[in-house]
């Protein structure tokens, strides 16, 4: 059961993911990346997470990209014209991107052992057992991240404000 | 116990389709109270003429919906034009499956009272509130109309902000029962009647109006109905759509107001659990005893429902930018405010 829910979103994933790459329209691009969090959404939770799944929902389909939408209705971008790329493109980048691939496979696969698994499976990890680790074992790193935040928000209200 | 299988799917499929019913009828006769309420207060009589006192109106309105001509304009983007209000529609259905409607009765090893209950559920109807957006998004967007374009725009900058100030006063109230159950979320309140309810006796009425607020802003309902501003902008996004498709937009916001009154009712009027407590001695047998709590949702959900129409016959449209700094400058602050006031008195309280 959880296998065969595992295909089926692992697969309407990477399908989005090809459909965002191959659309030729900004808006039918945005939306395949929708698809692609949900998708996420759905095998976060069958991994028992299911506070990253909801937060994946609420944070990437429904706030992120509904500003990236938004964007996109607001400056009206068009059908955009296909080239044929650069050679250097072709040369360097799918080599490039095979051995990048390649050597990802090799360096997990060497470290099966130490990397720790999760399977599928019924198991959930709650919200507050998550909330405890988060505020106790790691109450720094999330402080020092909420910080990090808040000065990307200040620096992009400096960047937009409007020069007097 | 163990059920089978089957009878465990064929009961779960049945009470889907009892809920849906359920729903889009009340969807129907909730259109017909606001015609009729709005006409009272603005000192006609609504619609009086089909069945007794207007009571079939909702069938002719139907009837007539289907069989409109289903025009499609030349220059609109088909496929997203067709998908829009399938979005809309089917957003506002599904987040009527995590709400409780009463207390835990199990028959066959089914929960009678709600579709899924979920450990997440209050996290999920935010999440589909979020997707929602894009059924008006997209439907102003394809319909490649500058009205439509304008009305989806505001649509969704009014959504994105007041999803916020509605996100955080909730906060409050997860706070206090600890848990994102609904069915915990209810139960907290449960024990002393009206006193224990959030609104009460948790100090949460501050949350509560915010949310209700907010809440209006996110159904796109009055006094924050400027998306489909008739006056500057005819009907915004939806002004190209016809027939069913207009329809499923009509219903989307409707079935959205219904949810936004359950869960008010849930997080802040004690859900199902009676005003009184355990004041009275309990009355009549066991199927009474069962149905009366189903009574008292109802009635405080159509409380919110007369109260939205209520505001809808008082209240005059806001302006755009009065909409946008009430958001982000009144709400907002006050949501963040009402979080740390409620952790505050929950950490005096512990320790």
């Amino acid at each position: 059961m959880h296998l065969v829910l595992f295909f089926i979103f692992g697969g309407l994933c990477v399908a989005g993911a090809l459909n965002l790459l191959l659309q030729r329209h900004p808006i039918n691009s945005a939306l395949s990346l929708i698809v692609v969090m949900s998708s996420l959404a759905v095998l976060y939770l069958m991994l028992g997470a299911e506070f990253l799944a909801a937060a994946q929902i609420i944070v990437y389909s429904g706030a992120i990209m509904v500003l990236f939408t938004f964007v996109i209705m607001l400056l009206n971008a068009g059908r955009e014209d296909r080239t044929h790329g650069s050679k250097a493109a072709y040369l360097v980048g799918f080599p490039g991107a095979a051995i990048l691939l390649a050597m990802l496979v090799y360096i997990f696969l060497s470290n099966r052992g130490s990397l720790g698994g999760a399977r599928l499976g019924d198991y959930l990890v709650t919200t507050s057992d998550l909330s405890r680790v988060l505020f106790r074992d790691l109450l720094l790193p999330f402080e020092v991240t909420s910080i990090l935040l808040l000065v990307a928000i200040l620096g992009a209200v400096v960047l937009a404000r409007k020069e007097h | 116990m163990e059920v089978s299988i089957w009878i465990f799917l064929l009961l779960s499929v049945l009470k889907v389709a009892v809920v849906t019913v359920i729903l889009l009828t009340s969807v129907a006769y909730t259109v017909l109270l606001e015609r009729k309420v709005v006409g009272r207060i603005q000192n006609r009589w609504g619609p009086s003429r089909v069945g007794p006192f207007g009571l079939l109106q909702p069938l002719a309105d139907g009837l007539k919906l289907f069989l409109k001509e289903d025009l499609m304009p030349t220059s609109v983007y088909r496929p997203l034009f067709i998908l829009a209000p399938i979005i809309a529609l089917s957003c506002a259905l599904m987040s009527i499956s995590m709400i409780p409607f009463g207390p835990q009765v199990h028959y066959k090893g089914v929960d009678l009272f709600q579709i899924s209950d979920v450990n997440i559920g209050l996290l999920i109807l935010l999440g589909i509130s979020g997707v929602g957006v894009y059924g008006i998004a997209l439907a102003g967007w394809s319909s490649n109309n500058k009205y439509s374009l304008f009305g989806a725009l505001r649509a969704s900058a009014q959504l994105i902000s007041y999803e916020l100030a509605l996100g955080l006063s909730l906060v409050g109230v997860v706070l206090r029962s600890e848990s994102f159950r609904l069915r915990d979320i209810v139960n907290t309140q449960s024990t002393h009647g009206l006193l224990s309810w959030n609104f009460f006796g948790g100090f949460q009425f501050v949350a509560f109006f915010i949310y209700l607020m907010a809440a209006y802003a996110e159904t796109n309902r009055a006094p924050f109905d400027l998306p489909e501003a008739e006056t500057e902008l005819t009907a915004g996004y939806h002004t190209e759509y016809s027939s069913m498709k207009f329809a499923m937009f009509f219903m989307a916001e409707y079935a959205n107001m219904i949810t936004v009154g359950c869960v008010a009712t849930l997080l802040f009027l004690g859900g199902w659990s009676s005003p009184f407590g355990n004041l009275f001695p309990a009355i009549g047998g066991p199927i009474i005893q069962n149905l009366l709590p189903i009574f008292w949702f109802v009635a405080k959900v159509f409380f919110f429902l007369f109260l939205y129409i209520w505001v809808r016959g008082t209240l005059p449209r806001f302006r755009y930018d009065q909409l946008m700094g009430f958001g982000w400058k009144v709400l907002l602050p006050v949501a963040i405010l009402n979080i740390v006031v409620t952790s505050f008195l929950l950490a005096l309280r512990t320790t």
